[in-house]
């Protein structure tokens, strides 16, 4: 061992016998954010999220630099050259949210074997030396109508509204509801349409096949599409089912209107944008030498008739509710995937 | 008398003065990329591209445009990522028969006397629909062999400058030296006298798209030895790579005027553009804007080289 290298050791012994430091470890590090669309409210939410968690981690020097880098086009061809660009910039992580959970493993190999840490979240990457952040998007459809099951459980007929056909997303959230269905069985679902997400297209979907169905005590959604069913619904001069709601603004401001109005009582479930500050504190208790494992899960962001005020208030026009994560929630997540 | 500065040598002197110019500036930018592993992870992602960008000069050659090469890179992607690598046998089948559809295509726009922007516009919506076929969602795995070939590291000169060099000179001597590519550029400047000329025009022109696809299904296998796996949307941005790469190169749309080494060039260039963008840290927002530039002011070149060079035929 060379002097300097014991000096470092002897300041690195030191700093962990100093519980109160108020400098990590990581305060030369740079992270980079690799982003492959920044085209909706809930990825500009996510953008602007990342700015205010990381601007506030360089200015207290807990890391050197967190940079965003967005790709122009959708496309994972790109996004792998821009993996590569950053490993080739000296960056010491990557928080990356994939455009294909497949085509950008070569170049997420390669940024490991530079020794370049890789986090994904949201759009995650198979690569095994890479880490994963996933939302567990079956469960987010369970949990709906476990929620029902406790407001109705004499059970009832149930309306599904789907995502976008083909996407991973609207297939997994659509059998952890139909998994919420086998086990509360008391509930039917008697209809099903694709929403794709957008309240416009939700509501088109909605108006055209309530003609069809018998009575609906709920409706099981996946985001983006609650606001859309109920004008649909109301403008049918049908009873309000339970709608379940997706964290964006309209539909929780329509909620707080029927709340007012006539005691209405539902709930929102959606991944906050925020996770991407979640990924950069893993990636940087990763840098820290923090034992993490490989996959990671994401917690919901749940708005119940209690928080409704709260999150209405917060959610910016046209937004979704969201919610930065601080280094006590990543350690929290950290520990509960140990 | 050729000199150094007649048009005829800066068409090809151009691309690779800009080429040159882009990756001083890189090397300014971020000294890291001045070596072998700086080199080869800047450029890897240009060896499909580069093969792409061939496969749609051909096209261009005999007159025609493929606006359904990237679907068609994607689909050759995904036989790769699925048949080639369980059963290597069948994957080969499809592959060769893709190829034939390539040539069949060539035939029929000339037969038929169709415009070749509609029929490949419709056969990219048929290689997108194949594609998904192949691989509903992402996933696949590349073949043992392309992937040790694609990530083997050469003593001396990185993989993907080698590979570049080598399609470079590939394309050449099939496009500028063989007298197939004679006759080739030959229907592309006028058709008519090369069938007056006892060539048929058909042959030939089966012959280049059979050739075009060739390399475009190259392009596939080595972008799987690049990614691992495959997706069907995997090569949708090649097919404006492609062309815009072949016009940097110092390629015409008409005339059967092309060059093998100016698209090779072209497809660095695009590359290496996007990398030089990315270490200015410039916003993405303004990224294409900015590549859209980069093109404008080469195609304004190219017009005061076009220009001079008529003078210069008059003189």
């Amino acid at each position: 061992m060379k002097i300097s290298q014991m000096l470092l050791a002897s300041v690195a012994v030191l700093a962990i016998g100093m519980p109160a430091a108020a400098i990590a470890d990581t305060s030369d590090k740079r992270i980079a954010l690799s982003n492959n669309y920044a085209g909706n409210s809930w990825r500009q939410a996510m953008l602007t999220s990342w700015e205010l968690v990381t601007g506030e981690a360089v200015s207290v020097g807990v890391v050197a630099a967190a940079d965003a880098f967005t790709t122009a086009e959708n496309q994972a061809t790109e996004q792998a050259a821009q993996i590569q660009n950053l490993i080739l910039q000296g960056y010491d992580a990557i928080v990356l949210n994939a455009a294909s959970p497949t085509a950008l493993n070569g170049a997420v190999r390669e940024a490991c074997d530079a020794g370049v840490i890789v986090v994904s979240f949201d759009g995650i990457v198979t690569e095994p030396c890479a880490w994963r952040i996933a939302v567990e998007f079956r469960e987010m459809g369970r949990v709906q109508v476990e929620y029902l099951a406790g407001r109705i459980p004499e059970g009832g007929n149930l309306l599904e509204i789907r995502g976008l056909a083909g996407v991973f997303v609207d297939d997994e959230i659509s059998a952890g509801i139909h998994q919420g269905v086998a086990e509360f069985s008391q509930f039917q679902i008697v209809g099903s349409v694709h929403g794709d997400w957008a309240q416009d297209v939700a509501q088109r979907a909605v108006a055209g096949v309530l003609p069809s169905l018998p009575q609906i005590d709920a409706v099981v959604t996946q985001g983006g599409d609650g606001y859309g069913a109920a004008q649909a619904i109301a403008a049918a001069g049908r009873d309000m089912p339970i709608i379940i709601m997706g964290n964006r603004q309209d539909e929780i401001a329509w909620w707080k209107e029927q709340k007012d109005a006539n005691g209405y009582e539902t709930m929102s479930v959606s991944i906050a944008p925020g996770v991407s500050t979640l990924a950069f504190w893993v990636a940087q208790q990763i840098l820290d030498g923090e034992d993490v494992p490989q996959d990671l899960v994401v917690p919901f962001l749940t708005i119940t008739q209690d928080t409704l005020e709260e999150a209405l208030e917060t959610t910016p026009e046209g937004g979704v509710a969201n919610v930065e994560y601080s280094l006590d929630d990543a350690k929290a997540v950290i520990a509960a995937a140990k | 008398m050729k000199t150094l500065f007649s048009a005829d040598s800066l068409r090809i002197l151009v691309p690779a003065f800009s080429l040159a110019a882009l990756l001083a500036a890189v090397f300014y930018l971020q000294p890291r990329t001045m070596s072998y592993m700086g080199l080869n992870l800047m450029f890897n992602l240009a060896v499909p591209i580069a093969l792409a960008t061939i496969a749609q000069m051909l096209i261009i050659a005999v007159n025609d445009l493929d606006l359904s090469i990237g679907a068609f890179v994607s689909f050759a992607a995904c036989v790769t990522a699925t048949f080639l690598e369980s059963d290597p046998l069948i994957g080969l089948i499809i592959l060769a028969a893709a190829v034939g559809v390539y040539a069949l295509m060539g035939v029929v726009i000339y037969l038929r006397n169709l415009p070749a922007i509609v029929v490949t516009l419709g056969m990219s919506f048929v290689w997108s629909g194949l594609a998904v076929l192949l691989l509903p969602s992402p996933g696949g795995s590349a073949p043992e062999w392309i992937r040790a070939i694609m990530t083997s590291r050469p003593p001396f000169v990185p993989m993907a400058i080698i590979a570049s060099v080598l399609i470079a000179i590939v394309a050449h001597l099939i496009v500028m030296r063989s007298s197939f590519g004679v006759v080739m550029r030959g229907v592309g400047g006028n058709s008519r006298s090369v069938e007056r000329a006892g060539w048929s025009v058909v042959k030939v022109r089966a012959m280049t798209y059979a050739l075009a696809g060739t390399f475009a299904v190259i392009a596939g296998i080595v972008l799987v030895g690049l990614t691992t796996a495959a997706d069907a949307n995997i090569a949708l941005r090649y097919t404006l790579l492609s062309i815009a790469g072949v016009i940097l190169g110092g390629g015409e749309f008409v005339g059967g005027r092309v060059s093998p080494i100016g698209a090779v060039i072209g497809a660095l260039t695009l590359t290496l553009a996007a990398s030089f963008l990315s270490f200015l840290q410039i916003s993405p927002d303004w990224q294409i804007g900015v590549q859209g530039a980069i093109l404008i002011i080469v195609l304004a070149i190219r017009l005061l080289l076009n220009r001079r060079e008529r003078r210069e035929k008059r003189a």
